[in-house]
């Protein structure tokens, strides 16, 4: 094995392209387990820490650009204003320990169904920002996340970034575990309400083999609220509604049966989620001057 | 490979190191510094927690590489840490330069505390003082990772409410004690942190 310590990104990138099966480590706590393990024995590791930028964001007018490596406890500490979905997301993530070395970068570099991150960054949506010697492309999250563990990235290429749109209204981010820390999610959801575009985008994690939108639920959901004119009465969703989204939700849904749980427990849950979510993401929009922060 | 980083506060290298090997093999197996707990090797146990840069991280999931140059605190140099931190740095913490522990009276570092039995004290870090005050050890394997923890906690966060406290040490388990008496073992030393401010 080699370890490779670039100090900048260009050099990152120009050892990448030479070697393309370089295992890009950055909080390392997806990688160090599957070493320990003996499960991986990569030829060449490629060390992202000496790349102070990875680890930065900036705020924009739309969107905040997210360095890969920015820890979940600095999103959930800087950002909860403009990303409260993944802060909400972020704070479901194992331990203190690991939110203090893990990022965004890394979740989407292994693209586990079960990354926290992914049901969030897919209501929210953004861009991956993917980098190699050959250019730079921004690969939208709906086309980044290609089957179990796989994602849209060529071998030369790393994430630089993430460009997640800020947040237009309230989000709100849901997930089943056995408890409330150190747990991979049986399954979570994410949803985001857009305000401004008068749309509603939703994330489905751990529920099908690669982190889903619930689309049916999505357009159902747009054409009723837009008929009954929700967005601009501010009135209660009405129960008929909820239930439908929720059945939809549920049904976009592919789920396993494994050791955390059935597929039919999963579809019940993420059913569940949906429906408590809306209410919760609802409650928030007709509430004039209420916070948009998550409760992170 | 060579990996050269400041452990408690003092300039260290490691050399042949191999380049998947965790910190915490380095820390335990290289320095002879087995305060540190191995247990999971996954970070779901917290028993291998250490200062990184001042971070609270899980040794176990660092790569070795990655240190180079940077600064580590473990359990041995804890109570030399707090005390620095106390007298050169109040409220705050300091893991670089002259300062520290050496790496041999890290691994020769023992508790001795003053519970009338062990004959002359060693100095403790309040927060271990108060874990053996509040009977918070019993078989004692995760209680470094949980010092290193609650540590960092009182640094940053003087008087933590209780949801702060378990906040905080919940990457770290514990299978004898139930958590009880860890917590108010945490309680304990944020009491005293805030009557020694306040004296």
């Amino acid at each position: 094995m080699d370890f490779l310590r670039p100090a900048s990104w260009e050099e990152a990138l120009a050892a990448k392209a030479e070697h393309p099966t370089a295992v890009p480590i950055a909080g390392g706590t997806d990688v160090m387990v599957e070493i320990n393990f003996d499960h991986r024995r990569p030829e060449y590791l490629l060390d992202l820490n000496r790349i102070g930028e990875l680890s930065e964001w900036e705020v924009g007018q739309e969107s905040v650009r997210l360095g890969a490596s920015v820890p979940y406890s600095s999103i959930m500490e800087h950002l909860r204003a403009e990303l409260p979905g993944l802060a909400l997301a972020s704070h479901t993530v194992a331990s203190p320990q690991i939110r203090n070395r893990g990022g965004v970068g890394g979740n989407l570099g292994t693209a586990s169904p079960a990354g926290d991150a992914h049901p969030a960054l897919l209501a929210a949506d953004c861009e991956v920002e993917a980098e190699s010697v050959r250019g730079t492309r921004l690969i939208p999250i709906d086309a980044f996340y290609t089957g179990v563990k796989r994602n849209a990235l060529e071998p030369d290429e790393l994430i630089r970034a993430v460009h997640i749109r800020k947040a237009d209204g309230p989000q709100q981010y849901s997930k089943v575990g056995t408890r409330n820390a150190m747990v991979i999610a049986v399954c979570a959801f994410g949803i985001a309400l857009h305000p401004e575009t008068r749309t509603v985008r939703t994330g489905i994690g751990s529920a099908a083999p690669t982190p889903v939108r619930a689309k049916a639920a999505e357009d159902f959901l747009n054409a009723a609220l837009e008929e009954g004119g929700f967005w601009e009465n501010g009135k209660i969703i009405t129960p008929a509604i909820a239930k439908q989204f929720a059945a939809l939700a549920s049904g976009a849904c592919n789920p396993i049966d494994d050791v955390r749980g059935t597929a039919k427990y999963r579809r019940h849950a993420v059913g569940i989620m949906a429906r408590r979510t809306l209410g919760w993401t609802w409650e928030q929009y007709r509430g004039a001057g209420r916070t948009l922060e998550g409760a992170a | 490979m060579r990996v050269n980083f400041t452990v408690n506060g003092r300039q260290q290298e490691a050399d042949d190191v191999w380049e998947g090997e965790s910190l915490l093999y380095v820390l335990r197996e290289r320095m002879g510094l087995p305060g540190s707990k191995n247990a999971c090797e996954q970070g779901e146990c917290g028993s291998c927690t250490v200062r990184l840069d001042g971070v609270p991280v899980c040794a176990c999931l660092v790569a070795a590489g990655q240190v180079e140059g940077r600064e580590v605190v473990t359990v041995e140099g804890l109570a030399d840490y707090a005390k620095h931190r106390e007298d050169a740095h109040p409220g705050g913490g300091c893991a670089a330069g002259s300062c520290g522990t050496t790496l041999d009276a890290a691994k020769r570092w023992q508790s001795r505390p003053t519970d009338g039995q062990a004959g002359e004290a060693a100095p403790l870090s309040p927060i271990q003082q108060a874990f053996i005050d509040a009977g918070a050890v019993q078989c004692g394997f995760c209680t470094p990772g949980l010092l290193v923890a609650a540590d960092e906690l009182l640094e940053n966060t003087p008087s933590p409410s209780d949801q702060d406290i378990r906040e905080a040490l919940s990457g770290n388990l514990c299978r004898c004690t139930g958590y009880e008496k860890i917590l108010d073992a945490v309680r304990l030393a944020a009491a005293r942190q805030e009557e020694a401010v306040q004296s």
